[in-house]
């Protein structure tokens, strides 16, 4: 059998996603980016949302995002995102809105944004690339930089005293009445990217469904950043990243209801 | 005759917003304007026109909200003071260079710094100048009455979207908080998304159509050949607002010897000014800008070559000042141009500006 046979339409198992355009991706090879857009792409035609769908693409090496996923999209300003998407979720009350951020732009410079947007419940979708690094600036210290992790702005690791502690952001956006679905997940290998992609679907049901905000993080590698090949960025995030950050659904349902919210009289 | 009405001018900018069709508005509270988002929560326009009002966390992220929508090709808006306006900078410069229209007011306070409640014309720079990052320019409207908070609001979202470019009404806390009888807009209905996508269908991100390459919004570029061309697109609209859009109003300029050249709060302390040079013996005029940017050069510099000095009254250090020299310059560049101001929060007296007519003009 030659590689003719292989490619035949009948012994296809996987195929390119419509909605991803032809555009050669700008990541890295073994950036986790492109897998995410692909499973966000997938999600946008599972769902037949194209029409209804508007990407809110952040200041990050995601920047780009709009070149690769056939939808409308907007560009927003470091860390601005959520507010961006809020704007937009308003006025289009119809619509499915997205927004795609790293863990610099969500969880440094944009932290109240997001948390605002969340605790309000913003009907739109956050998709979270915690990549514990700044990938795009060339690899400095980013909010999620594990201690004692080397990047260029932490180049004895990252330190306590200096530097102080990763943050969960995550697990603080759990604790905001307005979110409906906040979930940590990976994709660095097709079991855990089928995982992911069920939660993204998840999402964007929600945000169809009008239930509140609904947060995907995906740990991710910045294998440039982090100075490792594609295969040692994977060893070292499971083996540093996982333990510190867990994978799995920390809410589930609906935002809260207002009962408990209430002034007493 | 459309609905006369005794109003705030905070208050007449949150009426005229919901009768022209705005779709949305966002804001953060800062004295001396937050009347305005009260107004507006207070009329509950979701149910009367659908337009979404919403506080926002801060002014970065109620400019952001605006960015957001009026991506989609939204009619909307925010207000804020001076502080506030510094915060949204970033945003502000992205629309301009998304090229996105929106409206966005300041109800100008003194500064630096938090600086005081009081009113003050000391953001001109900022307004006309930039404010934020890059070569941009905003169109800046500058009421100096509750009447015009009303028409500026039509005005400002039809220039915006005339050029797809932010356009501002600067005023100041003396005005916003000024009562006067207004003369009220019509209602416009606000736009449906078939004229949206058929208006603004070749930029807007509303969804991607079946019909349509999908449109993206940003302000980004790096390819340094598309960048400056990019930036070559914006200069032919801002040279083409200089050419269309310049207002401004003359009192009394026709036998004028001397002019005063005054915005906002300043110029209708200018006219009383005026009044009192006139029962002197002194053939005063005054020039009002009512464009900020563009700026009035023209007419400054036809009276550069009959008249025998300008004074500018401005609630700042001397800002103005300067565009009034470069425009009196055109044409004659040894005409005095003086400045005459108080700052803090002051407003200067209509004698006080007489004063310094005489002794920085005539007497000099
Ligand atoms: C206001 C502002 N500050 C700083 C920057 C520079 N900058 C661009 S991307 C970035 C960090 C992005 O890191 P992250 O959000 O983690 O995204 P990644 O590239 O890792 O996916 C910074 C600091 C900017 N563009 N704007
Ligand atoms: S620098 Fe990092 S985050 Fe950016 S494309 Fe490369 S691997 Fe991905
Ligand atoms: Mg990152």
């Amino acid at each position: 059998m030659d590689i003719k046979d292989i490619i035949k339409p009948e012994n296809l198992v996987y195929e390119k996603p419509k909605l991803l355009t032809d555009k050669t991706m700008h990541y890295c090879p073994g950036c986790t980016h492109g897998v995410v857009h692909r499973l966000v792409a997938e999600v946008i035609e599972d769902l037949n949302i194209q029409e209804k769908t508007i990407g809110v693409s952040p200041v990050g090496c995601s920047v780009f995002a709009y070149n690769y996923i056939d939808i409308d999209w907007q560009e927003a300003a470091h860390g601005r995102a959520p507010a961006v998407a809020t704007g937009i979720a308003r006025v289009n009350e119809d619509k499915v809105v997205f927004t795609y951020q790293g863990d610099g732009d969500l969880a440094s410079i944009g932290t109240a944004e997001i948390m605002h947007a969340c605790n309000r419940g913003e009907n739109i979708v956050v998709i979270f690339i915690n990549n514990a690094i700044y990938g795009m600036t060339g690899g400095q210290m980013a909010p999620t930089t594990l201690l004692g992790q080397v990047t260029a702005t932490t180049p004895c690791g990252r330190d306590l005293d200096r530097n102080g502690y990763p943050l969960k952001i995550t697990e603080l956006i759990a604790q905001l009445p307005g979110t409906a679905y906040v979930t940590r997940q990976s994709a660095h290998t097709p079991a855990t990217a089928r995982k992911c992609r069920k939660a993204i679907k998840k999402a964007f049901q929600n945000a169809l469904d009008k239930k509140g905000t609904s947060f995907v993080e995906v740990v991710s590698t910045c294998n440039s950043g982090w100075r490792l090949n594609p295969v040692d960025a994977n060893k070292w995030m499971e083996e540093n990243m996982f333990p510190f950050f867990p994978m799995g659904d920390m809410k589930d349902g609906e935002r809260d209801a207002p009962d408990a919210y209430f002034k007493k009289n | 005759m459309g609905e006369l009405r005794l109003m705030k001018g905070n208050e007449v900018i949150a009426e005229a917003a919901i009768r022209c069709g705005c779709d949305g508005y966002f804001g953060y509270p800062i004295t001396p304007q937050s009347e305005v988002m009260e107004t507006l929560m207070d009329r509950e326009p979701w149910d009367e026109t659908g337009m979404v009002v919403l506080q926002a966390e801060s002014e970065v992220a109620s400019i952001n909200m605006v960015y957001g929508a009026a991506g989609s090709g939204k009619k909307v808006m925010t207000s804020s003071s001076s502080p506030g306006i510094s915060l949204m900078a970033e945003g502000i410069s992205y629309i301009a260079g998304a090229e996105l229209p929106c409206l966005i007011v300041n109800v100008q306070r003194g500064g630096p710094g938090l600086g005081t409640i009081q009113p003050s014309q000391a953001d001109y720079f900022q307004s006309t100048k930039g404010g934020g990052h890059g070569d941009y320019r905003l169109i800046v409207l500058a009421p100096s009455s509750v009447q015009e908070m009303n028409d500026f609001v039509d005005l400002g979202f039809e220039l915006a979207y005339k050029y797809r470019n932010p356009a501002m009404i600067l005023t100041d806390g003396a005005i916003g908080q000024m009562m006067e009888k207004v003369e009220l807009s019509d209602y416009k209905p606000r736009m449906t998304a078939e004229e949206i996508e058929a208006k603004y269908g070749s930029w807007a991100t509303n969804g991607k159509k079946a019909n349509r390459e999908y449109n993206v919004i940003t302000s980004l570029e790096m390819d340094s050949a598309k960048m400056e061309s990019n930036n070559r697109r914006f200069q032919e609209k801002y040279k083409q607002m200089e050419e269309e859009e310049v207002r401004y109003e003359m009192f009394q300029c026709e036998d004028a010897e001397y002019i005063l050249v005054a915005f906002g709060s300043s110029a209708r302390i200018c006219q009383k000014s005026v009044d009192l040079a006139r029962a002197k013996g002194l053939k005063v005029g005054l020039l009002r800008p009512i464009t900020l940017y563009p700026f009035p050069k023209k007419p400054i510099a036809e009276l550069a070559t009959k008249v025998k000095g300008f004074l500018t009254v401005e609630m700042n250090a001397g800002q103005m000042v300067e565009d009034v020299k470069l425009a009196a310059g055109c044409s004659n560049s040894s005409v005095p141009v003086e400045y005459f101001g108080r700052m803090g929060g002051i407003i200067p007296t209509p004698g006080e500006v007489v004063e310094a007519l005489e002794q920085k003009l005539i007497e000099a």
